[in-house]
């Protein structure tokens, strides 16, 4: 097996793509005058900002199911994680605006009687701190979680459910006041990052390129790894495991890597999401949300990267589409979708493309001698 | 007529003689209420409870609801029909006289009040009436009761009632300060006997100067109740674990099948027990409509009609989507959440997003009360219908052909296909098992929870971690996981609080599937592993 370059052909489209959102987007909504054609409403910019953090959260999923084969369904417990590090930095921001103005502690805390700032709280208003709590909390979980998972050989769908119980354990846990983080209602009403107002339009249309710019340093990430040595034995693991075992590679540390490292890109997801949707609430930790996003790397293809990506876009348009359109049958052709592409697109949308590219050139080289009509995978 | 009048003639002499044997303290506390002081009027109603005279209870109810009214020395009744009659001979008052004023009472006096209508109804007719009483007198300690105590308990013939005078007459005697050393010995022992909270309070708030081998016997008596109540209270607790885990039972036994067998996870299986409990919603408005009669007996029409529902939808769910996707775990997972997805809007979209109403036949209704237990029949209806599921489906593994077939399947796919099994047959119909069970599942929790589409959503998870725990391809792991998820939940609860204690038991789950990552009951050999 050769290993590829890291500029692929793949790359350069996603790159380039990826380069004209961070400048389109901004330029219509800044230049374009408002009711022209060209232009971009403000509500739109961070809407297209959300799907560009969903679409990092989908890739960090295609890194370890499609590359590892561990189907996470708790990937949505590290996004939030990372969003409520982002959520307790802008909260210790709004200092005495808040509506009890409390110099020090947030109006929910004011309003549980609390007298003095949790210990874990600290530090937080120091941005540095919070970036690095939005990849350490995460990271320190998923290390945790599959340092036991994956010692002791829990796979397959056993994985896939005790994730979602993860998952499920931490939304009710986030649920009660005496947690900390604001129970119910979660961390909202923020009113400034790094001392810029959070509502601005130039804001909004900073988070919006930095959002881009995360999306393709992980891709660019992700695609260094699976092209790596790394991502061979990644992809050895998910195709024969306990044969890759025997090799004498120690399956469960490559697993516990990888498995770390994509919940600290969806840590980072969170962070970037949350400044941009203004709230961070324990429904993010909803089993049904990491299920989500499993469809997502489906419908864009598993173990492709640009598909997850292609698939998190798609998805979360066609949502917003339906939700004000037709709200009672997003949840029909949601459940559609899962059913559709599990039985007839199992390799979404790019891998059927590229199947069926590949079907048109063979049917062409069948024709051209010395040519290999049906070259074994 | 003139018989008539001899009578009423020797009436008026017996109650003349009944009163004037109780002469004295009747009338000489009635004047006491003319003084119009708190404290004259607190002594004058205990003076008037204790007298025993026939009028005491009107006075004291008169005083209670402001219609004791005094005029010039003169103490009146006006009675609830507005008459006025003496207090003093209980006769009708002549014209109203002016300056009527009723007597006052505060908060002292209404607890001389209270007291003394306990002692007063002590000797009711009414035995409902008694047992209230007693109760009160057991609240107030009232001394002055005793008399009234002492003959209401030779009278009475209700043994619930005379417990109730019995312990009554022990905390007014523990309490009361000429109390002999060996009465207040048998009022602890009486005390010690009942064992409730009440028992407990009075008996470790003793009064002042009590005798030590009193106060030592009270000691030992609170450390024995303590230690009932702390039994009573534990064998609730394992009564209302048994009841969440019967419930985690019924909703996760239909998926250890199709788990067990087929080795899928069904995403969608909470939505079958869900289409079961619209089921019985459906049944439930039919015999409204047409045959209400027969509301007694809906929840078994319910059951045969909820297998076959969700047993039908179950086996379609097989043959369209899940047989293609053998081999593929993973995307089963996805594709039943998918359906699960459908089928919860479906509902929706058919029955409205808004709870629907499942009546309770009267027969489950109610409560059953053991010592000091409390079961409601609804539950025990549940526990019951539990284990019954939980015994068929195990007989119907164990001597049915198809059960036989689930088995070899279970055990070894391909070893069962060889010798002459219809593997893809047996999928189907397990499947359709499954779903069926969880079907009749929602009947049953259609009594107990909310009948709304997101019915399925909040078992789900729960019924995974039982057969995650449990183990798969073995119902008796099933019942084990269940019973410890409910009972240990059930614990969990007074210490960490309802939510904490399943966020511990998740976590417990989750390390505990390190330890045993094929649950309680695995399944050996090689099968398990292909």
């Amino acid at each position: 097996m050769t290993t590829q370059s890291l500029i692929d052909r793949q790359s350069i489209i996603v790159l380039s793509l990826l380069a004209a959102t961070a400048v389109l987007v901004p330029v219509l909504n800044t230049v374009a005058p408002p009711g022209s054609a060209l232009h971009l409403s403000d509500y739109l910019v961070p809407l297209l900002g959300k799907y560009l953090c969903f679409a990092l959260l989908a890739l960090s999923v295609d890194l370890i199911w499609g590359f590892c084969g561990i189907l996470s369904l708790g990937h949505g417990a590290f996004f939030a994680l990372g969003g409520y590090a982002m959520g307790m930095y802008l909260m210790r921001q709004i200092g005495s605006r808040g509506v009890y103005a409390d110099p020090i502690l947030p109006d929910f805390m004011v309003f549980l009687n609390w007298r003095e700032l949790p210990w874990f709280w600290h530090g937080f208003d120091w941005f540095p701190i919070a970036a690095l709590m939005v990849i350490a909390a995460p990271g320190l979980l998923a290390f945790i979680f599959g340092w036991f998972a994956f010692r002791s050989r829990v796979t397959g769908v056993y994985l896939s459910i005790i994730t979602q119980a993860m998952t499920f354990a931490l939304m009710l846990a986030f649920f009660r006041n005496d947690m900390g983080f604001g129970g119910n209602n979660g961390l909202t009403d923020f009113k400034e990052i790094l001392g810029f107002p959070i509502q601005s339009g130039s804001t909004r249309i900073v988070l919006f390129v930095l959002s881009t710019v995360a999306l393709a340093a992980g891709y660019l990430l992700c695609k260094w790894i699976v092209n790596s040595k790394l991502g061979k034995v990644l992809v050895a693991v998910r195709d024969a495991e306990s044969r890759t075992r025997f090799l004498g590679y120690r399956v469960e540390i490559y697993k516990l890597a990888v498995f770390t490292l994509s919940a600290m890109i969806a840590g980072v997801a969170g962070a970037l999401y949350v400044p941009q949707v203004g709230i961070i609430n324990p429904s993010e930790f909803a089993p049904a949300n990491s299920i989500e996003v499993v469809i997502w790397v489906a419908v864009g293809g598993r173990g492709t990267l640009a598909g997850a990506i292609l698939g998190a876009l798609v998805v979360n348009a066609g949502k917003t589409w339906f939700t004000g359109a037709l709200p009672e049958f997003w949840l029909f052709a949601l459940g559609g979708l899962f059913v559709f592409v599990t039985l007839l697109m199992p390799r979404g949308i790019l891998g059927g493309g590229t199947d069926l590219w590949a079907k048109v050139r063979r049917s062409r080289t069948r024709h051209a001698p010395g040519g290999l009509p049906y070259a074994a995978e | 007529m003139i018989i008539l009048r001899h009578l009423l003639a020797a009436f008026a002499v017996l109650i003349g003689m009944a009163s004037s044997a109780f002469a004295g303290v009747y009338e000489d506390a009635l004047p006491k209420f003319a003084a119009d002081s708190y404290a004259e009027t607190d002594a004058a109603i205990s003076a008037v409870a204790g007298s025993g005279h026939p009028l005491s209870l009107k006075v004291v109810e008169a005083v209670r609801d402001g219609r004791l009214l005094v005029s010039s020395g003169q103490i009146i009744i006006r009675e609830p029909s507005g008459n006025l009659i003496s207090a003093v001979t209980g006769q009708a008052f002549g014209p109203t006289p002016s300056g009527l004023k009723p007597v006052r009472i505060n908060n002292r006096v209404r607890r001389a009040i209270e007291a003394a209508l306990g002692s007063l109804t002590l000797l009711s007719s009414d035995p409902a009436a008694r047992l209230q009483a007693a109760r009160a007198v057991f609240r107030s300690r009232d001394e002055t009761a005793l008399p009234n105590l002492e003959t209401a308990i030779t009278q009475e013939t209700d043994a619930n009632v005379k417990g109730a005078l019995q312990i009554a007459r022990a905390a007014v005697l523990l309490g009361a300060s000429g109390t002999s050393t060996a009465d207040r010995l048998k009022a602890v022992e009486a005390l010690q006997a009942r064992g409730d909270q009440d028992a407990l309070a009075l008996l470790s708030t003793l009064p002042v100067g009590v005798q030590p081998e009193v106060a030592d016997a009270a000691g030992k008596a609170v450390e024995s109740i303590r230690s009932r109540l702390a039994f009573w209270n534990a064998l609730q607790n394992v009564w209302y674990g048994i009841s969440l885990g019967s419930v985690l039972l019924l909703a996760a036994i239909g998926l250890a099948i199709t788990f067990g067998t087929m080795g899928v996870i069904n995403m969608a299986h909470g939505e079958m027990v869900m289409l079961g409990a619209y089921t019985t919603f459906v049944v439930q408005e039919a015999i409204r409509t047409y045959a209400p009669e027969l509301f007694g007996i809906s929840l078994f029409l319910s059951l045969p009609l909820a297998f076959v529902v969700a047993g039908a939808v179950g086996i379609l769910i097989e043959r369209t989507v899940i047989r293609f996707l053998y081999g593929r775990p993973l995307e089963t997972l996805l594709a039943t959440w998918g359906l699960s997805l459908i089928l919860q809007q479906t509902v929706r979209t058919i029955f409205g997003p808004t709870n629907r109403e499942v009546g309770t036949p009267a027969w489950m209704s109610g409560a059953l009360e053991i010592g000091g237990l409390s079961l409601t029949y609804n539950r025990i209806a549940i526990v019951i219908f539990a284990f019954a599921a939980f015994a068929t489906l195990l007989l119907v593994m164990r001597y049915t052909s198809l059960g036989l077939y689930m088995r070899a399947v279970t055990q070894n796919r391909r070893m069962a296909g060889s010798m002459g099994i219809r593997t893809n047959r047996i999928d189907a119909l397990a499947f359709g098992l499954g779903s069926g069970v969880a079907g009749i599942a929602g009947v049953a929790l259609s009594q107990i929870d909310n009948v709304s589409p997101n019915l399925g959503q909040s078992y789900i998870i729960d019924s995974f971690m039982v057969v995650v725990f449990g183990g798969v391809g073995n119902l008796w792991g099933t019942l084990v996981g269940a019973m410890t998820l409910g009972i240990a939940n059930k614990f969990l609860e007074p210490y960490a609080g309802a939510v904490l204690g399943k966020i511990v038991l998740l976590v417990a789950i989750i390390l505990f599937i390190q330890r045993r990552p094929r649950g309680l009951f695995a399944l050996r050999g090689r099968a398990v592993e292909a």
